[in-house]
C-alpha cells in the first residue's frame, strides 16, 4: 500500500545521503493517507500533494522566520533580488545537466548560485556602506537575464517548461526536491535558533550590537545566506516571481497586531501557515497556480490584520501609566 | 611603547590598565582628518565628559575608543587591547543620542532591556538571574510599569530610559553615553545625572559626550574639550576658568597647533 518504492525509481548521486529523509517522507505520506481516510479530502489522496503540503508547511515556518529580521532592517526587497539570481542558478543546473548529461537537481545549483549572489550583495553593501537599491536592482536583473539567456541557448535540449520555476508548481515537487527542502529547513531553523539573540540585537540596534562585541557584518552575511536558502526552498511551489511575498507579507501582518518581538515571530508563522494551507486548498480545487493563490490569501490576511490592529488601538487597552522616578539608592553595581 | 606615551600624556600613571588609551590618533572618513593628534587616557573609575561644538568629532572619537572605527594613525586601546579587536562586549555599556533602533519593529521595553544581557549569555539562554537583573534595571530607571509596552508607543524620554536600562542591565565596567538626555524631560534629566553619579561611585567608569555644558560642569570630574584636536583636558573646575571653551567653539582654525 505504501508507495515508497516510487522513490527507488529516482537515481541521483545524493540518494544515500537523503535516505533517512526519504524514509521520513514515506512516514509523512502514511500520516497524510490516514488523514485522507479520516477526513475524506480528495487532495490528500495523492502523494505529490503530500510532498507539496509538507514543503508548504516548511515554507510557512522558515520564510516569516527570516522575513521578520529582513523586514525590520528595511531589506524586504533582498528576497526578490535573490529569487531572481536563484532562477539563474536553476538555469545553470538545467544547462549543466543538458550538456554533461547529469541529473543534478536544478535546486541544488540554485542554492549555490543564490548563496554566491547573497554574499556578493552583502560585500558590495559593506564596501559602499549602505544597502543600495541600485545594486540590488542590478543583481536582480543580472540574475534573471543570465537565467533566461542560458535557457534560450539550450532551448533545443531543454523542453522543460520554465513556468514551473517562474510560477512554482505543486505537482512537480519530487521526493528529491522535498528532501533538499528538508535539509534547507533544518539548516535555517537551526541557525536562527542558535543565533536568535545576536540576530535580534543586530536587527534592532546595529551600533549597540557592534559595541557589545557582535560582528555586525558577519551576522549580516549569515542573514543574507539564510535568505538565499529560504528563497530556493520556497521557490518550488511559490515560483521565482512570488517567493519574496512569503518573506514579507505575513511579517507585515504580524507587525500590525503584535506587541513583542517573540509574539510577532509566532504570529507571522501562524499567518503564513494559514495562507499556505488555505492557498494550496483553494489552488487545488480551483485549478489555479498555488503560488499566486497563496500570496493572494496572505495579502487578504494582511488586510484583516491592519483592520484588527487599528481597531485594537482605537479601543485602546493602554491605561495611562506613570513613569516611575529614576532611583539612585537601589542601584547595585556589578561589584556585589 | 604605549607606556612611554602614557607618561608623556601627563596623567598619573597607575598600576591599573587604563580603560581607554589613545595615543596620537588621527582619523578621517576622507583625506581630511576629523580628529587629529588625540592622546587621551581614561583610568578605571573616572567620570569624564567630552564636549565640543557640532561636527567637532566627538562621536567619531567615541567610535574610535569603542573600536567601531580604526585609527588611520596612532593607536587606540580599550582595557589594554587594541580597540577594534576588543570583543568582551559585556564590559561596555552604550547609550546613543538618538536610538539607531528600528522605528516600526514590534518589541517590548523588557525585550530591549534583555539585550543588555546578550553579551553575557552568548548563544545560551537567559537565566532566572539574568531576568532578575533586567527587572532591577527597569526599576532603577522607573520603567517597570512600561515593561510590556511596545517601544514604538513610548515618548522620546521614555524610550531613552529604556536604552539606559539596557546599558545598566549589561553591568558594564565602562558606560559610554552619547548625549543621552536629548528628548528627556528636565525633571528626569536631573535624576538621571544623579543615577550616573551613583553608578560612578560604585566603580563604573563613565564617559559622557555632551552638548549641554551646564550638565557637564555640574557632573563630570574631568572635561575633555574637543574640536578636531583636544583643546583642554583636565579637572572640571579648571575648565570653567580657562578660555578653552571659547577657543574650541570660536575661531578654531587660528589656534591649530597652539596646544597647552
Amino acid at each position: 500500500m505504501t508507495q515508497t518504492f516510487a522513490v527507488a525509481l529516482q537515481s541521483s548521486p545524493l540518494d544515500p545521503v537523503f535516505a533517512p529523509l526519504y524514509w521520513l517522507l514515506g512516514l509523512w505520506s502514511e500520516v497524510m493517507f490516514w488523514l485522507a481516510g479520516a477526513t475524506g479530502l480528495e487532495l490528500l489522496q495523492y502523494q505529490f500533494m503530500h510532498r507539496a503540503i509538507l514543503v508548504g508547511l516548511c515554507i510557512g515556518v522558515m520564510a516569516p522566520l527570516i522575513g521578520t529580521f529582513l523586514v525590520h532592517r528595511q531589506l524586504a526587497l533582498i528576497g526578490d533580488a535573490l529569487a531572481h539570481t536563484a532562477f539563474a542558478g536553476v538555469a545553470v543546473g538545467l544547462f549543466v545537466n543538458a550538456v554533461f548529461e547529469l541529473s543534478v537537481s536544478p535546486y541544488l545549483t540554485a542554492v549555490v548560485v543564490a548563496m554566491i549572489a547573497a554574499l556578493l550583495i552583502e560585500v558590495i553593501s559593506e564596501a559602499t556602506d549602505a544597502y543600495n537599491d541600485v545594486s540590488m536592482a542590478i543583481v536582480l536583473s543580472t540574475g534573471f537575464a543570465l537565467g533566461s539567456t542560458l535557457i534560450s541557448i539550450n532551448a533545443g535540449g531543454l523542453a522543460v517548461g520554465i513556468n514551473q520555476f517562474l510560477f512554482g508548481n505543486l505537482s512537480t515537487v519530487s521526493a528529491e526536491n522535498a528532501a533538499i527542502l528538508l535539509v534547507l529547513f533544518g539548516v535555517i531553523v537551526g541557525t536562527v535558533a542558535l543565533t536568535r539573540n545576536q540576530l535580534l540585537y543586530v536587527t534592532f540596534d546595529e551600533t549597540a550590537a557592534a559595541v557589545s562585541g557582535l560582528s555586525v557584518s558577519w551576522y549580516n552575511r549569515v542573514m543574507v545566506m539564510l535568505t538565499a536558502l529560504v528563497v530556493v526552498g520556497a521557490m518550488q511551489i511559490m515560483g521565482v516571481i512570488l517567493v519574496a511575498a512569503m518573506l514579507v507579507v505575513p511579517v507585515a501582518g504580524a507587525t500590525q497586531v503584535s506587541r513583542s518581538f517573540s509574539e510577532s515571530l509566532l504570529v507571522s508563522v501562524v499567518l503564513a501557515e494559514l495562507a499556505v494551507l488555505l492557498g494550496i486548498g483553494v489552488a487545488y480545487y480551483g485549478e489555479a497556480t498555488a503560488g499566486g493563490v497563496i500570496v493572494l490569501v496572505a495579502v487578504a490576511i494582511y488586510v484583516v490584520t491592519v483592520v484588527a490592529g487599528k481597531t485594537v488601538r482605537a479601543v485602546g487597552d493602554d491605561t495611562p501609566t506613570d513613569v516611575g522616578s529614576i532611583s539612585t539608592n537601589d542601584v547595585e553595581t556589578h561589584s556585589d | 611603547m604605549s607606556l612611554a606615551e602614557e607618561e608623556a600624556s601627563g596623567h598619573h600613571a597607575t598600576a591599573a590598565t587604563p580603560v581607554v588609551d589613545l595615543s596620537n590618533v588621527v582619523f578621517g572618513y576622507t583625506a581630511t582628518p576629523v580628529v587629529e593628534d588625540i592622546s587621551l587616557r581614561i583610568d578605571p573609575g573616572e567620570y569624564v565628559a567630552i564636549v565640543g561644538p557640532n561636527g567637532s568629532g566627538k562621536s567619531t572619537l567615541m567610535k574610535l575608543m569603542l573600536g567601531l572605527l580604526t585609527p588611520d594613525e596612532g593607536t587606540a586601546r580599550l582595557f589594554g587591547e587594541p580597540s577594534h579587536r576588543f570583543d568582551d562586549g559585556a564590559r561596555l555599556g552604550y547609550v546613543a543620542q538618538h536610538a539607531s533602533a528600528s522605528k516600526e519593529m514590534p518589541i517590548t521595553v523588557r525585550e530591549v532591556v534583555k539585550m543588555g544581557r546578550f553579551p553575557h549569555v552568548g548563544f545560551g539562554r537567559l537565566t532566572a538571574e539574568d531576568r532578575e537583573i533586567v527587572d532591577r534595571a527597569l526599576d532603577t530607571v522607573g520603567m517597570a510599569g512600561f515593561a510590556d509596552r511596545r517601544v514604538t508607543q513610548l515618548s522620546g524620554g521614555q524610550r531613552q530610559r529604556a536604552f539606559i536600562a539596557r546599558a545598566l542591565a549589561g553591568e558594564a565596567d565602562l558606560l559610554v553615553l552619547d548625549e543621552p538626555t536629548v528628548g528627556v524631560d528636565a525633571e528626569s534629566v536631573e535624576a538621571f545625572y544623579d543615577l550616573l553619579d551613583t553608578l560612578n561611585e560604585g566603580g563604573i567608569t563613565i564617559l559622557l559626550i555632551e552638548h549641554d555644558l551646564s550638565a557637564v560642569t555640574e557632573q563630570a570630574e574631568r572635561v575633555v574639550c574637543l574640536n578636531r584636536e583636544i583643546y583642554f583636558d583636565g579637572p572640571t573646575a579648571e575648565f570653567v576658568e580657562s578660555d578653552a571653551l571659547a577657543r574650541a567653539f570660536g575661531t578654531a582654525a587660528t589656534f591649530v597647533g597652539d596646544r597647552q
